[in-house]
């Protein structure tokens, strides 16, 4: 149950938004996390179609994500399944964990608020009462002050 | 480099999982230590459920237990958690730069966009 949620305000409108995550050529220009250019993507964006991406990053790994759609609704929503083929996150092999994208109308642009959830969940376990990250921030940052003081003693 | 053990990992995030366990988490992280019927108290459970949900978060490694005296002091163990936490940085950080790059090609193909809309309105 456990996931991250990243908002960011884009100055573009939402169908430009919507355009460049449901197709390939759009996927692959912004897709992976360093800047450099994915090596293939295949992406059939309607509920039930599939998407690849492979890319690289700079320490020379190669990754391959895939999923299926489960929501498609333009230019509003994207839902997908996502799971490592080749590569990936250590601990996180053979997963299966899910990506939610709303995009918001606003003055200038577009808002899109990206959540990757269900990671590390079992199949079994289907929460809805995700959000607990801040919290766990927040514990985190504590329970670190706590540990400083109690290495200087 | 933290190593991230999957199934250390597994069991911090199931133990989070539930709302009273993380409850308990973060009434001790605003205290040093506190005793288990202390602990028990703002909850409307009894204190052998208490301590059921402490054995988990033991096992799990999220807290520590020691005797003083006749009471038994709870406290927070930082160091898993926080391993938890740097492994959803991970996440958070791919996705933060692949939407660095997406909003600057939405933001190239807003500005196409225009031009052409206003080539076609000055026509």
């Amino acid at each position: 149950m456990s996931g991250v949620t990243l908002v960011r305000r884009i100055a573009a409108r939402p169908t430009i938004v919507f355009d460049l995550m449901t197709t390939a050529e759009g996927v692959a220009s912004w897709w992976g996390p360093q800047d450099l250019p994915v090596v293939r993507a295949e992406v059939d964006a309607r509920v039930g179609g599939a998407y690849r991406v492979h890319f690289r990053t700079l320490d020379g790994g190669e990754h391959e994500a895939c999923g299926e759609f489960l929501e498609v609704v333009p230019p509003r929503r994207i839902v997908m399944s996502y799971r490592y083929t080749l590569g990936g996150e250590p601990g996180e092999e053979g997963r299966t964990s899910r990506i939610e994208v709303d995009l918001t109308p606003i003055a200038d642009g577009t808002e899109v608020t990206l959540k990757h959830v269900d990671l590390r969940s079992e199949v079994s376990e289907r929460s809805h009462t995700w959000g607990w990250s801040g919290a766990l921030d927040k514990l985190v940052r504590h329970a670190a002050t706590v540990d400083a003081e109690g290495r200087k003693t | 480099m933290v190593n991230y053990r999957p199934r250390d990992l597994d069991r911090v995030f199931a133990t989070l999982s539930d709302p009273t366990r993380r409850a308990i988490l973060a009434r001790l992280a605003k205290a040093e230590s506190l005793s288990i019927s202390v602990l028990a108290e703002p909850f409307a459970i009894t204190l052998p459920a208490v301590m059921k949900h402490l054995d988990v978060l033991g096992d799990a490694g999220l807290v520590t237990r020691s005797k003083q005296g006749r009471t038994v002091a709870v406290r927070l163990s930082p160091a898993p958690l926080r391993r938890a936490t740097e492994w959803l940085r991970r996440y958070e950080r791919f996705w933060s730069s692949a939407l660095d790059r997406l909003a600057a090609q939405a933001e190239h193909k807003e500005a196409e966009a225009r031009d052409a809309e206003s080539g076609e309105a000055r026509r």
